[in-house]
């Protein structure tokens, strides 16, 4: 026979100005089963703690009911409180009185009868609750981290200097990202490239890392502690460790029209090519699409000049197979091209560009080594546009959110360029300047009032070309609607950032949950913002939302602490609310008929085929079995079973059927 | 190719010349060509701003007379009635208590049936590889096509994917021959219908029009909508009053510069009606056999 006891708080006035809670407890005494029940103003409090202690030790309670908050709130705590008196913490539930019941209604008899109820519910369902257990799983103290911009850069130095393995792979020949095509960074105006290539050649040099660049995630299999993932290494074309890097290769190659993925389209590069100077591994790579030996079978003039011997045109992809226990996610972000713009000549016009390409023009590595000169001619532009909100926040483009980084980087690019052209005149059309952070207010300030740039609060109709220059047509909203028309030398638009290519495809192999954008999910955007909902697997960096680079090595740093939390055991330890498959003695062994329409069901693969086998080995009978290691309890299978053979452990279909008879009744 | 024709009121007016051209140049590209009986006014520009129900009705009232004559596709040349037939059909689509309210009113049924194709989209079919090939004539002009706000939007209406930067009528001046050059204004307005009420608009909108064109050294102006045709035509001295500059740049609808391929005579293509005089030729496509005796450099 069981015997509860029902404590029930008034939360100070939150619950106790709408419902009666000495009601509430009186009532509840009389109900069968009840052993004891009390009111207290804060239960939480140590003296509520150690009354109910008290009361089960006095007692001799088998199961409790806390009628307090949200179970999210104080769950946890009431469960300590049990389990410290020697009551399995999975007998304690928690009757939500306060958003459920007092914060939703005014007082009244009937508000009060509705947290009687909500009592009584909970009663039942202690009754028949059953002790659980934490599990515990191995962990392979091995982080994975995909993509090498600065947020993989940062999670993989975090993670390794604490002491643990990494495994860094990046999708391109280099690791470094969009931050090493930066000219200097907001608000402090510090070269990108130098504080970014000192980090690269960390991650080379740390014995804890293993660098797969050129590589990609094929698959993910596994659970949180124990993932297996299979690494495509594509092709370099090169064998790594004879290569010396010194380039011969490069400009011995003939084909050398090639845009420039690094330079943004804007400068040329061979068919074998190192993508940058700094690279990591400074290491060429071949592009097959290019390289005349593999279009038409001839040429090798890499081959005969390598001093090093090191060309291997016959290389093939490798899969490599590594055990990880979690997962950073850091593949990044993309801005949008010109071309996405009609109003603004569908990228037709050479000298209208994207901030991402200005950056380019204005790096000492980039094209015109740091000098600003127009695209079509070489000129210097003496009259430059910078367009922000070029796509971000517009609906009819289907990009409605702010990108964030844009208002900060136009007010560097137009800063930058009239410290290179002093007789330059730089205009900024925006709709609104969000520089929120610290410094980044006083930065726009500088550019509006240091150096002269002309800040017009309006949107862009229309850039089209007109006897050499860029006329710009659009609106000063702050001089009374004034059209305003700009012959320009060159039109920058600040385009929206959106989620990398392969962004949908990478989260289907991880089983990670993604947004409408193709901007991976976080599990909860205020309090679990580096977490996804896929345990062990953790964000870092723009791949959630465009964001800047203090932004970025900040959740990096986040995530690599997450990491390093789940290593600091050899085990985890996990919630026990999972599904389970009921098995059964003999002859019936379980009423699960393998049907399998749970594995279909399961969103986390948790479910598995288990044979049960006779003492020859022969295979009586195949069931579901649930692995308790990738179950995130959500209890779809439960509703999928169509013999109802698997039950969502504390909160079975018998609990929470008992729940909704006592509400009937 | 049978198709509907809904001519509009400016067919039997201001745009008599493209009723003329288009007549003129459908039986040689295989056009069978059927005015819908009993048609009536779209709305035009006044219409849709002063009563929803009379902006639709109006409308529907030629698609179920379309449909009555089991009329599966009709073009319709005037920009703008276009614009209010094809918003029409889309809007009644979307929902069935509108359908049902105007029904009502109409006393006729409509289902829907009807297709509403501007003059581009049927001139881009029926301008054929072979229907090509028996055009005596080319027409090697350099020119600039206006398409102008109506003929390529909205979005959910004109089945155009470059709303901002459209190609058709270029596409089309290639296949007879002509050169069409890149310019600014392609869908730029024009001053529409302020060409009654306020013609300094009318000029200053449209004087930037014929700005760019002449810059840009184009030889004629090519438009498919009587409104675009009568302000930058028609309006020419409004135009030069209100910019204090002159222009001698004519503007042709897209019917007449195919006309002029085919080799039909100005007073068949109605050129002679235009303000600006418009004295383009074609070009045979036979080259003048040299005399007997003279080399020729080949």
């Amino acid at each position: 026979m069981s015997r509860v006891g029902v404590f029930v708080c008034h939360c100070g006035e939150n619950i106790g100005s709408t419902v009666d809670c000495e009601k509430v407890s009186k009532t509840c005494a009389s109900i069968p089963g009840v052993a004891c029940s009390v009111d207290y103003k804060y239960m939480c409090s140590d003296p509520g703690q150690n009354l109910i202690r008290a009361a089960i030790k006095e007692n001799n309670l088998t199961g409790v009911v806390v009628a307090a908050c949200s179970p999210r709130m104080h769950e946890p705590t009431f469960r300590k409180t049990c389990a410290a008196v020697g009551l399995n913490p999975y007998m304690c539930e928690m009757a939500n009185l306060r958003e459920q019941c007092s914060w939703v209604h005014t007082g009244s008899d009937a508000t009060t009868e509705k947290a009687i109820d909500l009592v009584s519910m909970m009663v039942e369902k202690v009754k028949r609750n059953k002790p659980l257990y934490s599990i515990k799983v191995p962990v392979t103290r091995t982080a994975l981290v995909i993509g090498g911009g600065i947020a993989g850069i940062q999670a993989a130095l975090d993670i390794a200097n604490a002491g643990q393995k990494v495994v860094l792979v990046e999708r391109e020949a280099s690791i470094g990202g969009h931050m090493s095509q930066l000219s200097e960074t907001f608000p402090t105006l510090d070269c990108s490239q130098c504080i970014l290539t000192p980090r690269m050649v960390e991650v080379a040099q740390s014995p804890n890392i293993t660098l797969y660049t050129y590589s990609e995630v094929e698959s993910l299999t596994g659970f949180i502690g124990n993932f297996t993932a299979r690494i495509r290494k594509k092709a370099r074309g090169i064998d790594e460790k004879a290569c010396t890097g010194c380039g011969d290769c490069s400009t011995a190659c003939p084909i050398k029209k090639n845009p420039s993925e690094f330079n943004v389209g804007l400068g040329m590069r061979s068919a074998i090519y190192i993508p940058f100077p700094q690279a990591v591994p400074n290491k060429p790579v071949i592009d097959r699409a290019r390289c005349s030996y593999y279009l038409r079978g001839k040429c090798q003039f890499c081959v005969t000049k390598c001093p090093a011997n090191a060309i291997r045109l016959e290389q093939e992809d490798e899969l490599i197979d590594i055990s990880v226990g979690s997962v950073v996610v850091s593949t990044g972000f993309n801005v949008v091209d010109t071309s996405f713009f009609p109003e603004y000549g569908y990228g037709k016009y050479k000298d209208v560009i994207s901030g991402l390409q200005f950056e380019r023009l204005l790096s000492a590595s980039g094209p015109t080594l740091g000098e600003v000169k127009r695209p079509s001619d070489g000129q210097v532009p003496k009259k430059i546009v910078f367009i922000a909100c070029a796509g971000s926040r517009d609906p009819a483009k289907g990009i409605e959110y702010c990108s964030k980084i844009c208002c900060m980087y136009t007010a560097k690019h137009a800063m930058l360029y009239k410290h290179k052209v002093h007789d330059g005149d730089a205009y900024v059309f925006y709709m609104d300047i969000r520089a929120g952070g610290k410094g980044y207010d006083e930065f726009v300030r500088r550019a509006i009032e240091e150096d002269d740039v002309n800040y017009v609060r309006g949107r862009v109709s229309r850039v089209y070309e007109r006897k050499g220059k860029l006329v710009v047509r659009g609106v000063d909203t702050l001089l009374g609607a004034q059209q305003m028309e700009i012959e320009a030398d060159m039109v920058v638009l600040a385009t929206a950032g959106v989620a990398n290519a392969g962004a949908e495809e990478l989260a289907q192999k991880l089983h990670v949950s993604y947004d409408s954008h193709h901007f991976f999910a976080e599990a909860h955007p205020k309090l679990r913002p580096v977490e996804t909902n896929t345990a062990g697997i953790f964000l870092a960096g723009a791949c959630q939302s465009p964001k800047d680079i203090p932004d970025s090595v900040s959740q990096a740093s986040a995530a690599a602490s997450k990491v390093l939390g789940m290593f600091s055991s050899d085990e985890l330890t996990r919630e026990p609310v999972i599904a389970v498959v009921n098995r059964s003695a003999p002859p019936v062994y379980s009423t699960c008929v393998g049907c399998f329409m749970c594995q279909s069901a399961c969103p986390f693969q948790a479910i598995e085929r288990d044979e049960i086998k006779a003492r020859d080995g022969r295979v009586i009978k195949t069931v579901a079995k649930v692995n308790p290691g990738l179950c995130q309890g959500c209890g779809t299978c439960v509703a999928f079973c169509r013999s109802k053979s698997i039950d969502l452990q504390g909160f079975s279909n018998e609990q929470v059927y008992a729940e909704v008879m006592e509400l009937m009744s | 190719m049978k198709i509907g024709l809904y001519p509009g009121c400016s067919f039997e007016g201001s745009a008599r010349e493209y009723a003329e051209s288009l007549h003129a140049i459908a039986p040689r590209l295989g056009l069978e060509l059927e005015e819908i009986e009993g048609w009536n006014c779209c709305g035009a520009s006044s219409a849709h701003v002063m009563d929803r129900k009379l902006s639709l009705a109006l409308p529907a009232s030629i698609l179920a007379r379309a449909e009555q004559r089991k009329i599966n596709e009709m073009v319709v040349p005037c920009a703008a009635c276009f614009n209010r037939l094809a918003s029409t059909k889309v809007e009644l689509g979307q929902s069935e208590a509108i359908r049902q309210e105007i029904t009502a009113l109409l006393e006729m049924p409509y289902a829907g049936t009807t297709a509403v194709r501007n003059i581009l989209e049927v001139l881009v079919t029926v301008l054929t590889p072979e229907v090509l090939k028996s055009f005596p004539d080319t027409f090697p002009h350099k020119v600039v096509c206006y398409y102008g706000c109506l003929l390529v939007r909205p979005k959910s209406v004109a089945h155009e994917e470059r709303i901002e930067d459209p190609t058709q009528m270029d596409e089309l001046m290639k296949r007879i021959g002509a050169k069409p050059l890149e310019w600014a204004m392609k869908t730029e307005c024009c001053g529409a219908s302020f060409s009654i009420t306020r013609t300094d608009i009318v000029g200053r909108l449209s004087g930037r029009i014929l700005e760019d064109a002449t810059e840009r050294g184009a030889e004629a102006i090519i438009v498919a909508c009587p409104m675009c045709h009568s302000n930058l035509d028609m309006r020419r001295k409004d135009i030069e009053h209100t910019t204090g500059k002159k222009f001698t740049i004519p503007i042709l609808y897209i019917t007449q510069a195919i006309g002029i391929a085919l080799g039909l005579t100005p007073t068949q293509l109605g050129l002679q009606r235009h303000f600006v005089p418009a004295a383009l030729e074609g070009k045979s496509k036979v080259q003048p056999k040299p005399p007997v005796g003279v080399k020729v450099a080949v």
